[in-house]
Formats: structure tokens, C-alpha cells, sequence
């Protein structure tokens, strides 16, 4: 963004809490790479040269990445400065940090949809001498108590840690709602290869049936390693007990849900479905992929375990994999809903003019999840703050990062 | 999505649709409270009553008060006057889940022909008469065979199932833990 107001001669300047990349740096754990190959991490100006555009770049080189586009772009970054407060001021905003106030005519919220793990609350109920812990909070099996590990929730991040604590020799059981089961590669193409290739990360925020749910679906059943499967069928032959959706604690016993069949069917289904439209499209372009392939359906036992006693069967910790929300507990801008959701339009914020949102799921397209969509998201909001600013003056942008 | 022109199965999506936009503006809306009555007949014989229910910010009457009654079959001892409370819970499963399918496939384009199911509950009784501590007193499995015959492909039709139970509140109810407080007024 920092990029695309400087394009525009927009005064502004970025306020990072820590060094940029921050969150790459400080609250991911150890073997975390990317879901997406290098060659899709360019940032506006600034695409991928290096010498492996099929590798997956760990959470320190994201970090790196990111610092050095900082300086290449030479961005007006205030490090060390942690905003405290949004505010409306007149027709602008104060920022207040913990090193001074700012006024500005608008505000880019550009602090990540990674702030605060949500884990629900029902793990009030997981008794003492258990460990609870968020994936934001782990780093690597070492970290854990003895005992075995219950991983709850199945999105990327849940699988990669089931997978890394079985591959540790824990015993592992990983409790799943609702996942996407995608496989690394298909037809001889990575699967973002695909994603990117047939449209389906181009596809626009205001096109997908029901946004807001969309928005919510876990992230893929992938790592950023070829050699590495880690959806649910892969898993439990690595010897992982896979059960359904974590009801409640209850007395020290998990329990879980009895709808892991379908569970699973429905993550089967719209694999299929998704791998249809892949072969559509490659039909349709001529693309220069391998024969056509289909997944086995993924097994589940014929009757999963609907309890889990924690103490009895020496769990030591439970895994929190469940999501995370933005934090905009410094937001001081009526905006948030209910459940302190943040409603905006593709990163416009209808009730609040000048204040932007910018690197949440699914923000303007599917590619917002991911570093790619920088470039599209940036070069649109930049246009849209630059015509919100017209004929006012003084211009001075805020982007809390 | 909806395809309401050439498809009937009696099915008013567009309300549906309609009605989840609207409730997640007014989410105090959504808040529903079902109710039945019940009351005592003889030995293992009662009759419940549903006529009202709390929702969208008020009482609601069904057209007439529905009844529905209990009982244990004889090899139990009773009189079989009527289905077994357990039996209704799975009609009740076959239900919500066939409701779940026509809404489903209103909304997909899917004109249904005819939809049957089967659903069978496996109940170790030892369980209930406390003959053994280690047997619960609910059922062991749920079964449920659909029998559909509409005009899709059967991996339309299997996703109308799959999606029906992904909003099932029965299936819900029996799939997951659901606290429950029982008083004496």
C-alpha cells in the first residue's frame, strides 16, 4: 500500500509495532512455509527472482521478504511504534501510539486477520495439568508437555501440526468440523498453479455466493512440501486418530461430534467438484497438464471415537487450531457488528470514509488470502483513498501494519 | 443459484434466502424457543401437545395444537399405544433431513420426483435398564438410506444429502452434545 500512495505522491507513513514482517517473525511456529510457491510471493514492483520459483518460502524468509521490499520501496515505516488507538477526528482520524498522535485524512488497517487465535469457549473446560495452547502460541514439539496431543480443527494449520507432532512420536488425535481437502499437486501442476491458472483466485468478493461464510472457510489441507500429504486420509495412516467436531469438556472428557462421515463426504465432494472445473477449464485452454486424476473417497472408522477422556489417556496438551480473528480492539470507530466483525466492501469501509481495511481472507478476491493479492488489492484501494482524498487537503495517510 | 422458474418441490428458497440476509442484520431475531407440553397418561403412556413457539421477536400458534403421543412396546411390559419416545426421535431425524433435502435441492435447481429413507437406531438396552455400567443409554449407531429419485447425477443428489445434514438442527441435536437442564417447577 505504502507503494501505491508513494506512486500517487500521497504523504503517508506506516506505523509496525515491531520490524516489518513482524508476525512472520515472532508468532509462527518453526517449520511453517507457505501454502503458496515463491513464484506466486511478488509484491507490487517486486516479483519473485530467485532461484527456486517452485520452493516455499518458511516464515523467516516471508519476514525477510517483507523487510527488504520495505527498504526496496524505500517505505516511510515507523518501527517500534504500537498503535493504541483509532479514532474519529473531524472529517480525519487520530492515531494514538505509544509514541505520539497522529491526525490523518485516512487510515489503512493493514494489521492481518492473524491478531487473536479464536479459540472457542468451551476450552474453560479443559481441566488443569492439561496444556492449552494456541498454534499462535506454539512453536515446535519440543515446547509440549508429555502425553499425547489433541489438534482441534483441520485447516492448514491443523494438519501441519498433527502431522509434525506424529512424525515426533506423540499420539495424536485431531478432532475436525468443516475442512477443504486439497491435494499439493494435480496433473502434474501444483495446485495453485491451478488456483492462479483457472481463474480461481481472480474470482471477486462480490461474485461468490454468501461472502460472508466464505470468508470463514478454513484454510486448505496443505503444506508447503511436495513430499508431504497432510489431508485426513494421510493422516491416519501416519497413524493419527481422526475424530469429529469438538462438542464440549466436559468432567476432563472431550467429546466429540458423530458426523464425522459426512464430514468428510462433503470435503470429498467439493474436492471433486473443484478438480471438475480444473479439467473444464484445461480442456477448454489446451493446457499442457498431465491425465486426469481422481481421489479416492477419504476413509474415516466405520465408528470414530466420540470421546476423548483427557487425564485418564495422558493427553498433555490440547491444540488450538480453530482460526484467528483481526484485532481491532484499538479501533475506537463505530464499525465493528455484533460479534465484532469489521463490515467493509472489498476493503472500502462504507460507514466510515477515509478508514481502509487491507490483507483479510478474502477481501477483494480469493487471492487476498494470500501474498498475490497485494498487488491487485493495493492498486485498487490506493485509486479509491486517492479519489476520496480529491480537492482535500492537507493528505496524510495512516497504515497500521 | 435459486431456480425457481422450471423447478418445484413446493420449496420457497427465495423466502429462505431472503429471511438469513435479513436475521443476520437483526440477529436477536433469529433467536427461536420450540416448546412442547407433555403430560403423564398411564404406566409408560403420555401425550405431548406442540401449538406455540417463541421467534423473530414473538409468539407464534401453529394453525392447531399437534399431538403426538409415547409409549413402550410389549416386550418392554407396556401397552404400545404408541411409538416409543426413541422412535420419534428418529422420525423426528428423518424429518429435518428431508426438509433439509427439498430445500437443498429448490435452491440447486433439483426437481425431485421422490424421496424415501429408511432410518434405524441401534440401542443396547442393557443400557437403560442398568444392567450394565459400561452401556449408555442412547443409541449405539443411526442409520439413515436415502432413496431419491430427482433429476441429477448421483453426485448431485449425494451432495443434496451431504448439505442437508450440514444444516440439519435434528441432525445436530443428535450428532453433538447439547446441554440440558431438567427442573422441577
Amino acid at each position: 500500500m505504502s507503494h501505491r500512495l508513494a506512486e500517487r505522491g500521497i504523504d503517508h507513513v506506516v506505523l509496525e509495532r515491531g520490524e516489518p514482517g513482524n508476525s512472520w517473525r515472532t508468532e509462527r511456529w518453526e517449520s511453517l512455509r507457505l501454502l503458496t510457491p515463491n513464484w506466486q510471493t511478488g509484491l507490487p514492483g517486486n516479483d519473485y527472482t530467485g532461484a527456486d520459483p517452485d520452493g516455499f518460502m518458511g516464515s523467516r524468509e516471508v519476514a525477510a521478504h517483507l523487510a527488504r521490499y520495505a527498504e526496496v520501496i524505500a517505505a516511510p515505516v515507523r518501527a517500534g511504534v504500537t498503535v493504541t488507538s483509532v479514532a474519529p477526528n473531524g472529517d480525519g482520524y487520530r492515531v494514538t501510539t505509544d509514541h505520539g498522535v497522529w491526525e490523518a485524512s485516512a487510515v489503512v488497517l493493514a494489521n492481518g486477520g492473524s491478531g487473536i487465535p479464536n479459540v472457542p469457549a468451551l476450552a474453560e473446560g479443559v481441566p488443569g495439568g492439561v496444556l492449552s495452547l494456541s498454534a499462535k502460541d506454539y512453536r515446535s514439539p519440543e515446547q509440549l508437555p508429555d502425553g499425547g496431543v489433541l489438534v482441534v480443527g483441520a485447516s492448514a494449520s491443523g494438519v501441519q501440526l498433527a502431522d509434525e507432532l506424529a512424525r515426533n512420536g506423540r499420539e495424536v488425535t485431531i478432532s475436525t468440523g468443516e475442512h477443504v481437502r486439497m491435494p499439493r499437486s494435480y496433473r502434474g501442476r501444483d495446485i495453485f498453479w491451478w488456483m492462479d491458472a483457472a481463474g480461481v483466485l481472480d474470482e471477486r468478493w462480490h461474485e461468490i455466493d454468501d461472502i460472508v461464510r466464505a470468508r470463514h472457510v478454513p484454510s486448505p489441507q496443505l503444506v508447503g512440501d511436495p513430499e508431504r500429504g497432510v489431508g485426513i486420509g494421510a493422516l491416519r495412516e501416519r497413524g493419527i486418530r481422526i475424530v469429529g467436531r469438538l462438542g464440549r469438556v466436559h468432567d476432563g472428557v472431550a467429546q466429540f461430534s458423530g458426523s464425522l462421515a459426512n464430514t468428510v463426504r462433503l470435503a470429498d465432494l467439493k474436492l471433486d467438484r473443484l478438480l471438475e472445473r480444473f479439467d473444464a477449464w484445461a480442456a477448454e485452454t489446451d493446457a499442457e497438464v498431465g491425465d486426469v486424476e481422481r481421489f479416492a473417497p477419504t476413509e474415516v472408522d466405520a465408528s470414530p471415537r466420540l470421546e476423548l477422556d483427557l487425564v485418564r489417556e495422558r493427553v498433555g496438551t490440547v491444540l488450538w487450531a480453530t482460526g484467528y480473528r483481526p484485532d481491532y480492539s484499538w479501533l475506537e470507530v463505530p464499525v465493528l457488528d455484533y460479534k465484532g466483525r469489521l463490515w467493509h466492501e472489498g476493503g472500502v469501509i462504507p460507514e466510515a470514509p477515509g478508514l481502509y481495511v487491507l490483507g483479510t481472507s478474502l477481501l477483494r478476491r480469493r487471492r487476498s488470502t494470500y501474498i498475490s493479492g497485494a498487488a491487485h488489492d493495493t492498486a485498487e484501494l490506493a485509486e479509491h483513498l486517492a479519489d476520496y482524498l480529491g480537492g482535500r487537503a492537507p493528505q496524510r495517510v495512516e497504515i497500521a501494519s | 443459484m435459486s431456480n425457481t422458474a422450471t423447478v418445484d418441490n413446493g420449496v420457497n428458497s427465495d423466502a429462505l434466502l431472503g429471511a438469513r440476509d435479513a436475521l443476520r442484520q437483526a440477529p436477536e431475531a433469529a433467536q427461536f424457543t420450540w416448546k412442547a407440553t407433555s403430560e403423564w397418561i398411564r404406566g409408560t403412556h403420555s401425550r405431548q401437545t406442540i401449538e406455540s413457539f417463541r421467534g423473530l421477536g414473538q409468539e407464534h400458534a401453529h394453525k392447531k395444537a399437534f399431538v403426538l403421543e409415547g409409549d413402550h412396546p410389549e416386550p418392554f411390559a407396556s401397552e404400545d399405544h404408541a411409538p416409543t419416545p426413541v422412535e420419534t426421535v428418529l422420525a423426528a431425524l428423518a424429518g429435518c433431513l428431508t426438509a433439509g433435502v427439498a430445500a437443498v435441492a429448490q435452491n440447486r435447481g433439483i426437481q425431485l420426483k421422490s424421496v424415501k429413507a429408511i432410518v434405524e437406531g441401534d440401542h443396547d438396552i442393557l443400557g437403560i435398564l442398568g444392567g450394565d455400567p459400561e452401556v449408555r443409554n442412547g443409541f449405539n449407531e443411526v442409520r439413515v438410506t436415502f432413496d431419491i429419485d430427482a433429476d441429477a447425477s448421483p453426485e448431485d443428489i449425494a451432495a443434496l444429502v451431504a448439505q442437508s445434514q450440514k444444516r440439519s438442527a435434528v441432525f445436530d441435536a443428535l450428532t453433538n452434545p447439547t446441554n440440558v437442564t431438567v427442573s422441577v417447577a
